[in-house]
């Protein structure tokens, strides 16, 4: 049953040649590039992306306010992020990336809250700015808590021109100072949401580090502060991962920007090292503080013990011997934890096959957390990845593995259906599909309502919920009907 | 009754085609028609010579103030003007904000909705400068204005100006049925006026239907806020506008498919009847002094 490499990078290079005949010519010649077979030893999966899809496929893509709003500035919690314009955008995308958080919601935390402009046909022809003013000044009155407020713009605020920075600008120095921050993350802009990342990345630049006096903001600094960079607190990840650096002997001075604040934000120039799990969303800000305030930023990888483990010596190679050791003893603490998840799960999930679409990190991060289960990755790509993603994903993938950029709807049905996994982690858009289809599926981006899968806890609740899915009974149920 | 006469007029910026098709208008009217004016500019001032005063209450205007479009009715909004002309101006923005195109659109759906073309031999689009985005190409989409007369003058800008709305009737011509119904040459007193409106019609592939002389009567009866037509009806002016208008009454069914020209074929047709220099590319981008001391 089971192929050799040399059978399956055969089989995986037929399959790329089978999805291209359904193209028309032109289309079959440019999805070409996005399709590989991994071949070990090469410095980077040979496949073009963050090119625009092509018209008429089903794009599994999101668009450039969702980049901003849905990823990098949604989650700080004590501000008040306004989607301006129309109502959809907002209201479509509400609460629904689990960002958790601690606080009070509609007292001083508003992160499953929407707020719009909510534009109407005369905000469109006389323009939205004197209702961006009311609705700012609305929100001191009924949130007087809230440390400061970002505005989302939609796509009409780019075709209109509204000039929401004056806007910004009169209303902070009306309040006081407040940080409030114009975000031109038009959803026309760019290929997919990742250029949502970098404007949101460039926004904080512009309007939170070069507007905020450094000292602000009361701090005391000691040699061990850390700022987590690219967790977005899915299910509780950025906590599960926050106590290992704790306990490790490091201080955790923000969190960027799952249950994160703004304050988080104004005191990170003041870290000595910022580890960032999410590259794909926040390397551009990292950069920047490199660059301007001189601090180093590693990434890191809290997916399965195995990257945990390598991770936590990484991060602690940046440290004295102190943190060293730390991490040491951090990693013998949960070495039982990690011995009994795998003894439990991995003769159930064993040589297991599983076929990713993801986003940001995943379609590399992840692969540790399964391979430390017994189980294979034969198939992934992300939704927005640029090259250097796809680069650092050689270090992960095995020979001979299928490489998917911006998949279509038609290409990963295809080639769910020829390479049948026993499991495939993608959204909630392609998860019916599958199941459809007698597929195990998980969630990858929500983690199915379940998590964190970040840190060694994550990693119980992984094993869990992997097994779950695969090992369920109901697949031995799915018969048809027709079919006696 | 004959069928709705739909008509839109085009031009540059201060060219006078809300002058000029307002007087039009109040001679069609002269002739039995009754006529809707729909003012396509965010300024309002398409309807003001009929109506004495500048338009207050525009489509738009009113729409914020209520709430939404859907929330008007049409006696809000329309004016009715000297010899019954029926007046609505869309309003839009200040300059500067928001998306007047957007506006025009509104504002033409509700009209339609509310059924202001019943009863009406007329409805004539007055339209703000350029065709600048595809709000303001609304009124020569499908089932709206038949016929556009472009109203142009002898300066190059303006026959620029021309040529560019021409590309937009084409562009409708054969999803919509649009025509170019003429061009109207508003007397600038250049140089060979009459001869290039006449050559450019015949490069666009229409006729210009009429030469207005300039005249300061025009001037006189726009500070009493009228037309020529209400302020001297016996004045020369007068009966240029009724001839306007009879050959635009005439002119039903008689518009073409426009065939616009290339920039290079304007500058030649302007050397040709030797306004300009003839210019060759050794020429071009050099200031007057340099081609001074280049001929010394």
């Amino acid at each position: 049953m089971s192929l050799t490499i040399e059978e399956t990078k055969l089989r995986n290079k037929e399959l790329i040649a089978e999805v291209l005949k359904a193209y028309p010519e032109k289309s079959a010649k440019r999805r070409a590039k996005h399709l590989d077979v991994h071949e070990e030893g090469q410095s980077e999966c040979d496949v073009k992306s963050n090119i625009k899809s092509l018209p008429g496929v089903m794009t599994i893509r999101g668009c450039a306010y969702a980049g901003s709003k849905g990823v990098v500035w949604g989650p700080i919690k004590d501000m008040i992020h306004i989607s301006h314009g129309p109502v959809g955008c907002g209201q479509y995308s509400w609460a629904s990336r689990r960002n958790y958080y601690i606080g009070t919601t509609g007292i001083d935390s508003f992160g499953t809250m929407q707020f719009t402009s909510d534009f109407q046909e005369k905000d469109i022809v006389f323009g939205g700015d004197k209702k961006l003013e009311k609705i700012m000044d609305e929100i001191q009155v009924l949130f007087p808590l809230n440390k400061g407020i970002t505005v989302q713009s939609e796509c009409p605020i780019g075709l209109i021109g509204d000039d929401i920075e004056a806007v910004s600008k009169k209303k902070s120095k009306e309040y006081g100072g407040k940080t409030i921050v114009p975000v031109r993350c038009e959803g026309f802009r760019g290929v997919s949401q990742s250029l949502g990342h970098h404007i949101a990345n460039d926004a904080i630049r512009d309007w939170v580090f070069e507007k905020t006096d450094a000292d602000k903001n009361k701090f005391e600094a000691t040699p061990y502060d850390v700022a987590i960079i690219g967790d977005y607190n899915i299910g509780g990840d950025a906590w599960s991962s926050r106590i290992l650096l704790e306990e490790m002997g490091l201080r955790v001075i923000a969190q960027w920007s799952g249950d994160g604040t703004i304050a988080e934000l104004e005191n990170t120039p003041k870290a000595k090292l910022n580890v960032l799990h999410c590259y794909r969303s926040m390397n551009y800000i990292s950069r920047y503080m490199e660059e301007k305030y001189g601090i180093p930023w590693v990434e890191y990888n809290f997916f399965g013990p195995s990257k945990i483990e390598a991770s936590l010596r990484e991060i602690a190679s940046h440290f004295d011997d102190k943190i060293k050791e730390g991490a040491e003893r951090v990693i013998a603490k949960y070495k039982a934890l990690t011995d009994a998840v795998i003894a439990k799960y991995q003769p159930r999930l064993k040589d297991k096959t599983v076929m990713l679409f993801v986003g940001g990190l995943r379609p590399r991060h992840v692969i540790g957390a399964y391979e430390d289960l017994g189980m294979k990755v034969v198939g992934t790509g992300y939704e927005f990845g640029h090259n250097d993603d796809y680069q650092r994903t050689t270090h992960y993938v095995k020979d001979g593995t299928l490489i998917y950029d911006d998949v279509t709807g038609f290409e990963f049905e295809k080639f769910v259906e020829k390479i049948q996994p026993d499991l495939v982690g993608s959204g909630i858009k392609e998860k019916y599909v599958f199941q459809k289809m007698g597929v195990p599926f998980r969630q990858m981006h929500s983690w199915d309502y379940s998590g964190p899968y970040h840190g060694y806890d994550g990693f119980a609740i992984f094993a869990r919920d992997m097994d779950m899915a695969i090992n369920s009974p109901v697949w031995a149920l799915t018969k048809a009907p027709w079919k006696k | 009754m004959a069928a709705l006469r739909q008509i839109a007029f085009y031009g540059k910026g201060g060219i006078g085609k809300s002058t000029t098709s307002q007087n039009t208008l109040a001679a069609l009217s002269d002739l039995g028609q009754k006529i809707l004016i729909v003012g396509c500019d965010p300024k309002a001032d398409s309807t003001r010579l009929i109506l004495h005063a500048k338009c207050q209450d525009t489509i738009l205007s009113l729409a914020a103030e209520a709430g939404s479009v859907e929330d008007l009715e049409l006696e809000d909004v329309m004016k009715v003007g000297f010899k019954d002309i029926r007046c609505v101006e869309s309003g839009g923005p200040e300059p500067g904000v928001g998306c007047a195109g957007r506006g025009v659109i509104t504002s033409i759906n509700f009209l339609e909705e509310e059924g202001a073309y019943d009863g009406i031999d007329y409805v004539s689009y007055d339209v703000l400068g350029d065709v600048v985005c595809g709000g303001f190409a609304m009124p020569i989409r499908e089932n709206k204005a038949q016929e556009i007369y472009i109203v142009m003058s002898g300066e190059m800008m303006a026959m620029y100006a021309a040529n560019n709305i021409s590309k937009g009737i084409l562009k409708y011509a054969n999803s919509g049925g649009v025509r170019l119904g003429g061009l109207v040459c508003n007397e600038r007193q250049t140089d060979k006026e009459l001869e290039l409106a006449e050559a450019l019609a015949g490069m666009l592939g229409t006729k210009l239907i009429h030469f207005v002389p300039r005249d300061n009567i025009v001037q006189h009866a726009e500070l009493r806020r009228m037309t020529v037509i209400e302020y001297a009806p016996d004045s020369k002016q007068a009966g240029e506008y009724r001839q306007l208008a009879e050959k635009i009454h005439a002119n039903a069914g008689n518009g073409t498919i426009p065939t616009p020209i290339t920039m290079d074929q304007l500058e030649d047709l302007l050397m040709e009847h030797g306004l300009m220099p003839t210019i060759d590319e050794s020429q071009v981008g050099k200031a007057a002094a340099e081609l001074a001391a280049a001929a010394a």
